[in-house]
């Protein structure tokens, strides 16, 4: 062999070598295909993550909800072949901490953030005065109400209170305008224990007192009876007991019910008319209050970025979750999900044209009402998911329902 | 015999109910499919759609487009697991089948064999999915392969073995008094012969292959490695208002072992009775 | 060929099964029992698991709600396996009656069996749709129902609902292996048995039957395995619901492990699940042997 064929070859390998270590990183992300921001949304802030940072690829996956918590989990142990950026729900970070599936990062978030980000979207993420992403969707189910029905059926003002929705519902019925009034997502899921949440939180309930079970009696048990009546009275839509999020909204869309509980992300499809054949004669409002007792009422269904334990690209995917929670950003892409900072909300980008959302979500965040922050809350939540929903369907009555599903949590191992 | 009329009468009519059960729901799933969205959702539903729309199966079978790539990474993962699963199950099989038809292997052994199928997966999954885990294995196809080769081999080796059981020995002797080793007269005179066996069992394992959900749901994450049936659970239950979607994906996963069950046909009688029937 | 390389060659044939079986099933499946005895988590953080003996198998077996689960498997699989039995025979009989495009109907039963199970869960859940169902537009037109029902909604429903879509794709497996069993009756037999007088039922019970008896107890040992193990189509039908009406065991280990993240304790209920499974299997075999040789 020839000195220049040495050469050669040691330039063509010292050329291999090189572009190995310029490769691109790619990034497995893991999000939802339900509420808040659309598959769309999702790919273009992610082009212009990859436009902005050459080198680093993304690749996308989207799960159902109701598939998330466990896909986050069984991908844990698929080390560098598993996810680098994770959605979680706000009630996760207990158990995902506790068992170290998520990396903390409470040292890579500026300090100068704390105060510029609601309290409420922190809780999503934190755990034991740490935080284990940054968060991303600052969510709640509103209340949407179909103005031209509620017109028809002689009230110009929305509810006020729980009752106010029952009475109306009810004159609503009387006139035949629609069959049934009211539409929820009561399936037997975790979408069913936001709405048993937010009621409880309108009746000023409680889940654990000292770390004992207390939905038993009080605001949590006259949730329950609420969600009975309204069923016993036909008033809700008894296909809720079969319907998610996505079922609310086609029911609410076609125009067949008069109220909905829904995420953010309804407000702009419901106003779409290539989705909607009610657009623009919708309202949204905070979720109404008991009278005497609260004001509104409101869940805390926020969502937040984290890095899995397993990710061998931490920095890049921290690189990937600056991007997507940054103020521009959020701001930019503000119609299926409200930004996390509070400045955007004074931004007419974010407000214009959806004036009367940001002033529901003004009157619901600052009643969010968290589901309990316990490192069991998945099975918690599927015992009460249980025994309510065969309250719901008629099967026991509420205290028995309660009361089982209080033993049932004591058992919890 | 004679038949009476009304006998007749009753036949057809039970012929007809059975048709009617077995083609519904199919022929149903295909009209939804290029139904448009309005006609879907109408009360009482428009069971004939007034406009053929087939740009739901455009969409999906079209690269540029997202769901038309999670659909045809899906296909391509579904048709290498269980292509590359059946190959290799046959492959491990025959031999197995072979020492048990002919060359005394302890039957208890292949019931044994059989009782690792009976356990439900549940009984594997979790230590499967910590080694697969610790060897960096999740989330890849060959990892499936292996997986499905287990679940097909049990099955498999008993189908191969019942049918060999059943084929001329003479010739095979024949071949041994004149000095010719196993391998080559399994090759090449067991092998020809047990044709129609083995066409049999490689589509059964295919259809099984290409059925299974619970390992694929765990062991996948991504359009790398998520076989059909696990994208078709989540594209049917995430954001979608248009159910003709779902039912075309529906139809097009259909499709595969629908042309093969109906070419294979009398295969199924064939290779599968004659394993069940005379075994 | 001496005896003792036959010995030898017959363990070289065998021994890619062996390895394949061995460290994909019976390792795992070892693995799972002893994890049974242990306090085993799913984590990502360093922890030993302690040995705890039979807690696990205690815990489970006092738990309602599991017990509740064991008993809609056992439900799901005794009625959908009897449903498919019955429906393949009829079928099977039918097809081997002389009939003007037996052909036909002989190609498109094969049809639901190839449709793949999480299309089957797919497409029967459209059907059954509360609000644009086919089923439910049906019967409204047809006038059985005054209004639409929410099938998958109704705890009295749900479970049934789930088993007529899997005995339609799952009938058509036991029908042809029962043809092909009928094929083999010499009709002598049968024409033997109709010149002494027997009618068709006596002749269905004295001579088919036990003739058949072999081959379906094959087929429908082999449907109760799989129907015991029912695990996907619930997943997209109904996960569960409603108010846990269809959570079946394979469901319940499922969410024991990867929604509570209890392996050791999950461990014990798949044990537990696989031996009443193999305890149905032994009573169907041991039931359909008697009956074939009672006649």
């Amino acid at each position: 062999m020839t000195l220049s064929k040495i050469l050669t070859a040691a330039a063509s390998v010292s050329a291999l070598l090189s572009s190995a270590a310029y490769a691109d990183t790619t990034l497995n992300a893991l999000f939802m295909s339900q509420a808040a921001y659309s598959e769309d949304n999702i790919k273009d802030m992610t082009a212009s993550f990859e436009a902005a940072n050459p080198g680093t690829k993304v690749a996308l996956e989207f799960v159902p909800y109701e598939a998330l918590h466990d896909k986050i989990i069984a991908a844990a142990g698929a080390g560098d072949d598993g996810y680098d950026v994770v959605l979680f729900d706000v009630i996760w970070p207990a158990e995902f901490a506790e068992r170290g599936f998520l990396t903390d990062v409470t040292d890579r978030i500026p300090s100068d953030l704390n105060n510029q980000i609601f309290d409420g979207a922190w809780t999503t993420v934190g755990y034991d005065d740490r935080h284990f992403g940054m968060p991303w969707i600052l969510d709640t189910k509103y209340l949407f109400y179909n103005k031209e029905i509620l017109a028809k059926a002689g009230f110009d003002t929305p509810p006020a209170t729980w009752d106010d929705v029952l009475t109306q519902s009810r004159a609503v019925k009387d006139k035949g305008l629609v069959e049934y009034p009211l539409v929820w997502s009561w399936s037997q899921s975790e979408a069913m224990i936001c709405d048993f949440t937010t009621l409880t939180a309108a009746n000023n309930g409680t889940f654990f007192v000292d770390g004992e079970p207390s939905f038993e009696t009080g605001g949590a048990k006259a949730a329950l009876d609420y969600m009975q009546t309204s069923l016993h009275d036909g008033l809700t839509n008894p296909a809720s007991l079969e319907y998610i999020e996505e079922d609310v909204r086609r029911v609410f869309s076609s125009g067949d019910a008069a109220f909905a509980m829904n995420w953010t992300y309804m407000n702009a499809l419901v106003n779409d008319p290539a989705e909607s054949q009610v657009a623009g004669k919708i309202g949204v409002m905070a979720a109404p209050g008991v009278s005497g007792i609260s004001e509104a009422s409101a869940v805390n269904g926020s969502m937040g970025l984290g890095i899995p334990s397993n990710s061998p690209h931490a920095d890049e995917a921290w690189a990937y979750i600056s991007h997507l929670t940054q103020r521009p950003v959020q701001e930019e892409y503000a119609t299926l999900s409200l930004p996390i900072w509070k400045q955007s909300y004074e931004e007419a980008a974010v407000t214009d044209g959806q004036e009367e959302l940001v002033a529901a979500a003004d009157k619901s965040i600052a009643v969010m009402f968290p589901r309990p922050l316990v490192a069991s809350y998945t099975e918690v939540s599927s015992i009460l998911q249980k025994n309510i929903h065969s309250a719901l369907l008629g099967q026991t009555s509420s205290e028995e329902a309660l009361a089982a599903a209080a033993k049932r949590v004591a058992r919890i191992r | 015999m004679k038949r009476s009329w009304f006998a007749s009468l009753a036949l057809y009519a039970a012929a007809a109910a059975l048709t009617i059960f077995t083609l519904a729901p199919l022929v149903w799933l295909v009209l939804m499919s290029v139904s448009s969205p309005t006609d879907l959702t109408a009360v009482p539903l428009n069971w004939w759609p007034e406009q053929v729309d087939l740009s739901r199966y455009g969409t999906l079978l079209n690269l540029e487009n997202g769901s038309g790539t999670r659909f045809l990474s899906a296909l391509r993962n579904s048709i290498l697991t269980a292509g590359g699963a059946t190959v290799i199950a046959l492959v491990v099989a025959i031999p197995a089948a072979y020492a048990f038809s002919r060359r005394d292997a302890a039957l208890i052994l292949l019931f044994g064999f059989l009782a690792t199928i009976m356990m439900p997966p549940i009984t594997y999954i979790l230590p499967l999915y910590e080694i697969f885990g610790s060897l960096g294995a999740l989330n890849k196809t060959v990892t499936l392969i292996v997986v499905y080769c287990a679940m097909l081999l049990p099955f498999a080796t008993w189908l191969m073995k019942t049918n060999i059981d059943v084929l001329p020995v003479e010739v095979e002797q024949a071949a041994f008094m004149e000095g010719a080793s196993t391998a080559f007269t399994l090759r090449r005179i067991v092998l020809p012969l047990a044709l129609p066996a083995i066409a049999a069992t490689c589509m059964l394992s295919f259809l099984v292959a290409w059925d299974e959900f619970f390992y694929a749901l765990i062991f996948t994450s991504d359009l790398q490695a998520k076989t059909l049936p696990v994208a078709i659970a989540d594209f049917s239950a995430g954001r979608v208002t248009d159910y003709g979607v779902i039912a075309s994906v529906g139809v097009l996963a259909t499709l595969p072992p629908a042309i093969l069950a109906i070419c294979f046909q009398r295969f199924i009688v064939s290779g599968l009775a004659a394993g069940s029937v005379k075994g | 060929m001496s005896a003792l390389t036959r010995t030898k060659e017959k363990w070289v044939l065998l021994a890619p099964a062996i390895i394949v079986l061995s460290l994909i099933s019976l390792a795992p499946f070892l693995q799972t029992v002893w994890a049974s005895f242990t306090d085993a988590e799913i984590t990502a953080l360093e922890r030993n698991s302690t040995w705890i003996g039979f807690e696990n198998y205690a815990y489970a077996l006092t738990d309602p709600d599991f017990i509740a689960a064991l008993g809609r498997t056992i439900y799901f699989t005794v009625v959908s396996v009897g449903l498919e039995g019955v429906l393949g025979i009829a079928v099977a009989l039918l097809l081997n009656q002389k009939l003007r495009g037996r052909l036909f109907l002989r190609v498109i039963i094969i049809l639901p069996w190839a449709v793949p199970t999480i299309v089957n869960a797919v497409a029967w859940r459209l059907i059954y749709h509360p609000d644009y169902g086919a089923l439910n537009s049906l019967l409204l037109q047809l006038g059985l129902i005054d209004e639409y029902t929410s099938w998958l909604g109704d705890p009295d429903w749900a479970l049934n609902m789930v088993i007529l879509a899997d005995v339609w794709k799952n009938f058509p497996l036991v029908a042809y292996i029962a043809l092909a069993a009928l094929q083999t009756i010499p009709s002598d037999l049968l024409k033997a048995a109709s010149i002494e007088g027997a009618g068709a039922w006596k002749r269905f019970r004295s001579i088919t039957l036990p003739w058949i008896i072999g081959p379906m107890m094959v087929v429908l040992i082999l449907r109760t395995i799989e129907a015991f193990r029912v695990f996907d189509i619930i997943y997209v039908m109904t996960r569960g619901g409603p108010a846990d009406g269809t959570k079946t065991a394979s469901f319940y280990v499922y969410q024991e492990y990867f929604s509570y993240l209890r392996s050791g304790s999950g461990a014990s209920y798949a044990v537990l699940v696989a031996g009443i499974s193999a305890v149905l299997i032994l009573a169907y075999y041991a039931g359909m042997r008697r009956s074939s040789q009672g006649v």
